[in-house]
């Protein structure tokens, strides 16, 4: 297996005047509460995890879980109090500021969860703000800075300043931004909250489909979990910075690791996270109907075509060989009851 | 009783009123005690005691404890003179190489520096104003003497005016469009036509080095503060104190320490406009949101990139109200050292009212105002300007200006030219409008001044004789007859109830710093004055304030109405208050009651503008008439930023205040004003300077903390 492209372990962030020392005396055993009676707060607490290349990871959790947080610390916005971090095999911990502004210029794209746009450039030298930076020239920059203008539909506004545009478009100028230097990490900071329900939908579908073309590997926070299904490779849901699970969204639904995790995902929509592999009899029983599914179709897809159904469905794997069955009561029970018992 | 429980402020408050009107009838004027003569005059008088100090000597005539505290603090004025001397004359004495005698002399360490920061100084105002009018001393500077004997031909010629003006109308065009090109011709014309170019050119070179050398110090010890804590502990007094000290006083040591001249006028002009461009300039970086710089830094910003494309643009704001400023203190300042010999303007403005030429003060004063403008306005503009990334331009397109501009210099060099041959009398008018050869309308205004006078005499007099006589010699007898310790339990009291044991402490020494100097009648005159200049100035800017906001377009008018108001020099208030009321304390009155409206009416139209428009359209949802939405919600909420405004009005009225001991006042600014033709004044000024500045921090401390109180009291920020 190749190298992880992030690599985290036992990262702390802890905000307070004597937080290092703080941190050693607590030994790895950090207690949000101890230390809020110090004056200390704690935004991230013992965060290990790996993301690997072209993997996109969705980070979820309530307000003032430590999501942002423990992004500015992978980003180096702020450094970890504790723990050790990894680029691509790269201490970030230990860059030095020029290594780190490299890294930046050339790996990192981020977008953020209020904007941060700088109000006295209008969108498009917004856009092209990271690669004149770099030093790219103007013409250059303004060119590659209009292509990203017209990829998230703004073009007839480039010349507009941010306080002239509604939050939406200024979520999309900074996406635009954070793509312009076609960066391979990507942190976004729930960038699809300030648009529209139909924006967000069309955002979302480009955001998938660039992905499959670019592969990049992402970092998302979100708090729609609709949201996180349709994109997620794996979910980590976070609770007072601790990073309660972290894994696929399947088994976070099935098999949720902690009570916290249980009731985050009490209301989600299982058919929409779950494969039919996930709820299918290994055993195929004798009257099966022609109709035949695959065992890596989410439930939701094909719910329909199973329910017009009387007879149990067959479920194959990817070469065609029939795996086990699917009886259609057993999909009206994972659509409408069972939720609150797990399987 | 029951009020009483109800509002324990109030009954502590009356506590304090009771015990000071207590103490200001128990205690008795001395029967040997001479109003507002020097507490410790540095004139010998047998009825004088005296007490020594650091060696310094201080006399003063022998009173009341109660009544009014002796001077302690006398000695200080000496001290730091001979500080300065000493400093200046026998420290460090080292060797420096001289250029003009080609051997090494002895000379104090300060001394040496203080003249090279001078020359630098000089050679840079020499070098534009020769491009503006011509001279030689620059290419002195670079040659010799004897070279430019030896090749004539080299003296700068100066600039046709014609070229200059078109000039700043091709620079205005392209920064801020035809509305300020079509400005900077006509005034720059005006200029010329009226006979000023000469002063206007020289209080232009003056300007130019100034504002930008403050600018530039301002914003880099602003962004050092911003980086540091130290920096800004450091800095963070002197700012609060050079806030508040009136241009004057800084006047006095810098002479000593800077000598007559353009050169010292630009370093004092630096040492009061850069303390606000720096809280400004902190100001607004502090204000940049911590998201924006996280994206700069994550667009890969290195330090300097994060500073001067990041944080400094998006603090624009805040930076412009500074270069705003700066201007501002520069032109205020042109005309102030006109006192130590800076040329131009200033000089002819004082000039004229000394002799109380009024039509002469006012063309100067005109000629001051059109500049400042001008400069203030290509400023914002260039701040502003934006980058056209896709007009398609070809090499003449995107050189016109430049172009243009040659084209200009060539036709002015022809004008100027022809204007040698055509004008046979001596004096080329295409080059340069002589002096005393422009047309003057002084003639005019001097008539006209007379004509109001000799028309309205009788009305003018009464009145004068009425606020004289009936409101002002009372007032100020009344501020006089107060014990030195009643005042002081007032101040402190109140500095206790605003803001408890903190404030209380804080106001006692500043006050006792007065109270312990020779001082204290005059400072008693001085908050008189400021006083009553501040409660019309409040009352007359809160009512203009209020009527202006009911309407959009009035609004906007009156903003724009203060802006250009402000860019006035405050020397130029003095002329029409002289031209109706002549030297009287009423025309110096008037003029601190104009200066001081224009803050009082913009912070109540900005405090008012502040309230959250959510606020304003839940009120007149739930059914408010006009009136009660003002009183209820508007002027409540509204009234900390009022307060703040009530700050500004006391500092620009105590400014004013100094200013006219120029008119005749019998207060600290007539000792300042003293000060500067005294060989030993610079203590004197200094410690004057300091007086005048803790009276305004006296108030500024009270007002603030209340203001963070009521702030936080009612939520907002
Ligand atoms: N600069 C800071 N100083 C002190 N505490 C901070 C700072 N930044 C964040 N915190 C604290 O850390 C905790 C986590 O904050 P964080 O911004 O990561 O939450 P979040 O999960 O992103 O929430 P949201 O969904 O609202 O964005 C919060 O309790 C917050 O108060
Ligand atoms: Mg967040």
């Amino acid at each position: 297996m190749s190298e992880p492209v992030i690599k985290c372990q036992s990262v702390y962030k802890i905000f307070g005047a004597n937080a290092e020392r703080m941190l050693k005396e607590a030994n790895g055993n950090v207690d949000a509460k101890t230390f809020q009676d110090n004056g200390c707060i704690v935004g991230v607490n013992n965060a290990s995890f790996e993301v690997s290349k072209g993997e996109m990871l969705v980070v979820m959790g309530l307000s003032g879980s430590g999501k942002s947080t423990l992004l500015r610390c992978i980003s180096r916005l702020t450094d970890a109090t504790g723990g050790k971090i990894f680029i691509e095999g790269q201490d970030l911990l230990n860059l030095n500021n020029k290594e780190l502004i490299d890294l930046r210029r050339n790996k990192m794209g981020m977008v953020f969860q209020s904007f941060a746009l700088l109000p006295h450039k209008t969108v498009l030298e917004n856009i092209a703000f990271p690669l004149q930076i770099k030093g790219i020239k103007t013409e250059d920059s303004i060119n590659k800075a209009m292509d990203m203008v017209k990829l998230v539909g703004l073009d007839g506004r480039e010349n507009y300043f941010p306080r002239e545009l509604s939050g939406g478009q200024q979520q999309r100028v900074g996406i635009a931004r954070s793509l312009a230097v076609e960066p391979d990490i990507w942190f976004l900071d729930e960038p699809f909250s300030a648009l529209d329900p139909l924006i967000r939908k069309e955002m979302q579908d480009e955001f998938l489909r660039l992905q499959e073309k670019l592969q990049k590997t992402i970092m998302f926070i979100t708090h729609d979990f609709d949201e996180a299904l349709k994109l997620a490779d794996r979910i980590a849901i976070m609770k007072d910075g601790i990073i309660e699970q972290l894994d696929t969204p399947a088994n976070i639904v099935l098999k949720p690791a902690t009570e916290y995790v249980r009731k985050f995902t009490e209301e989600v929509p299982r058919e929409k996270v779950l494969l039919i592999q996930d709820v299918m009899d290994e055993k195929t029983s004798s009257d099966i109907g022609d109709l035949k599914v695959s065992k890596d179709e989410i439930i939701e897809n094909v719910a329909e075509k199973i329910l017009t159904q009387e007879k149990t469905v067959a479920v194959t794997d990817s070469k065609n060989n029939v795996v086990g069955s699917i009886n259609p009561a057993k999909i009206i029970n994972t659509v409408f009851g069972g939720r609150k018992n797990n399987n | 009783m029951e009020i009483l429980k109800k509002y324990p402020k109030l009954f502590q408050w009356l506590f304090l009123l009771v015990v000071f009107f207590a103490l200001c009838f128990a205690i008795d004027v001395p029967e040997t005690y001479k109003f507002i003569r020097g507490q410790a005059e540095f004139i010998k008088d047998p009825n004088q005691s005296a007490f020594v100090f650091l060696g310094k000597e201080v006399r003063y005539y022998a009173f009341d404890v109660f009544w009014r505290l002796p001077p302690l603090l006398g000695w200080l004025p000496i001290w730091i003179n001979d500080s300065l001397f000493f400093l200046m004359n026998d420290w460090m004495p080292m060797e420096f190489w001289n250029e003009d005698t080609q051997e090494y002399k002895t000379r104090p360490l300060v001394l040496q520096i203080t003249r090279n920061l001078t020359a630098f100084m000089t050679f840079l105002i020499e070098l534009i104003r020769e491009i503006l009018l011509g001279g030689l001393e620059t290419i002195v500077a670079f040659t010799s003497w004897d070279w430019i004997d030896a090749n004539p031909w080299a003296e700068l010629p100066g600039l046709p005016w014609t070229i200059v003006a078109a000039g700043s109308a091709i620079l205005a065009y392209k920064l801020g469009g035809k509305g300020l090109a079509i400005y900077a011709l006509l005034s720059m014309t005006y200029i010329s036509i009226f006979g000023q170019w000469k002063p206007s050119m020289q209080t232009l070179s003056f300007i130019l080095v100034a504002a930008p050398l403050s600018f530039i110090f301002g914003l880099g010890l602003g962004v050092a503060a911003f980086k540091s804590k130290r920096v800004e502990k450091a800095l963070y007094p002197i700012l609060l104190v050079m806030q508040t000290m009136p241009q004057y006083a800084v006047l006095v040591p810098a002479l000593v320490l800077f000598g007559v001249g353009d050169h010292a006028a630009v370093i004092i002009t630096m040492i009061v406009a850069v303390p606000p461009m720096i809280l400004l300039t902190l100001l607004g970086l502090r204000a940049v949101p911590p998201e924006v710089i996280e994206a700069g830094r994550m667009s890969g910003c290195n330090n300097w990139q994060l500073m001067s494309k990041v944080l400094i643009p998006t603090a624009r704001r805040d930076i412009l109200i500074g270069v705003n400023q700066v201007i501002m203190v520069c032109f205020s300042m042109a005309v102030i050292s006109a006192f130590i010999g800076a040329k131009g303007l200033g000089f002819n403005l004082l000039l004229a009212l000394n002799q109380l030429n009024i039509g002469l003060a006012l063309e100067a004063g005109l000629c001051i105002s059109l500049i400042a403008i001008l400069l203030d306005k290509m400023s914002l503009a260039w701040a502003n300007k934006q980058v056209d990334y896709f007009g398609n331009l070809n090499f003449f397109q995107r050189n016109k200006n430049s172009l243009f501009f040659g084209v200009v210099v060539i036709a002015g060099i022809l004008l100027a030219y022809f204007g040698s041959i055509y004008f046979k009398d001596g004096y080329n008018y295409l080059f340069e409008v002589p002096h005393n050869k422009g047309i003057s309308t002084a003639g005019f205004w001097n008539k006209g001044v007379d004509w109001i006078f000799d028309t309205f005499f009788v009305y003018i007099k009464a009145f004068n004789t009425w606020l004289i006589v009936d409101v002002l010699q009372p007032m100020r007898a009344l501020y006089l007859r107060m014990p030195a310790i009643a005042t002081l339990v007032l101040v402190v009291g109140a500095g206790y109830l605003i803001g408890g044991i903190r404030s209380a402490l804080v106001v006692c020494g500043l006050t006792l710093f007065i109270a312990l100097s020779p001082w204290w009648d005059r400072a008693l005159v001085t908050t008189y004055m400021a006083t009553f200049g501040v409660l019309v100035s409040c009352a007359i800017g809160f009512t203009v304030g209020t009527l202006c906001f009911q309407n959009k377009h009035s609004t906007n008018f009156m903003l724009n109405v203060c802006d250009i108001f402000q860019t006035f020099p405050s020397f130029v208030y003095l002329i029409p208050v002289m031209m109706l009321f002549g030297i009287t304390d009423t025309s110096v009155l008037i003029a601190v009651i104009v200066y001081a409206t224009i803050p009082a009416t913009r912070y109540t139209i900005e405090g008012l503008r502040s309230v959250p428009a959510g606020l304003h359209d839940a009120a007149t949802m739930s059914g408010v008439t006009k009136f009660q939405r003002l009183f209820k919600i508007e002027f409540p909420l509204a009234f900390p930023h009022m307060m703040l405004g009530l700050n500004q009005t006391i500092v620009f009225a105590l400014f004013m205040v100094i200013i006219g001991a120029f008119i005749g006042t019998e207060d600290l600014g007539q000792y300042i004003l003293k000060a500067l033709s005294d060989k030993k004044g610079a203590g004197i000024g200094l410690t004057l300077g300091i007086c005048v500045a803790f009276i305004g921090l006296i108030f500024d401390n009270l007002i603030r903390t209340w203001v963070g109180k009521r702030k936080k009291h009612l939520g907002i920020d």
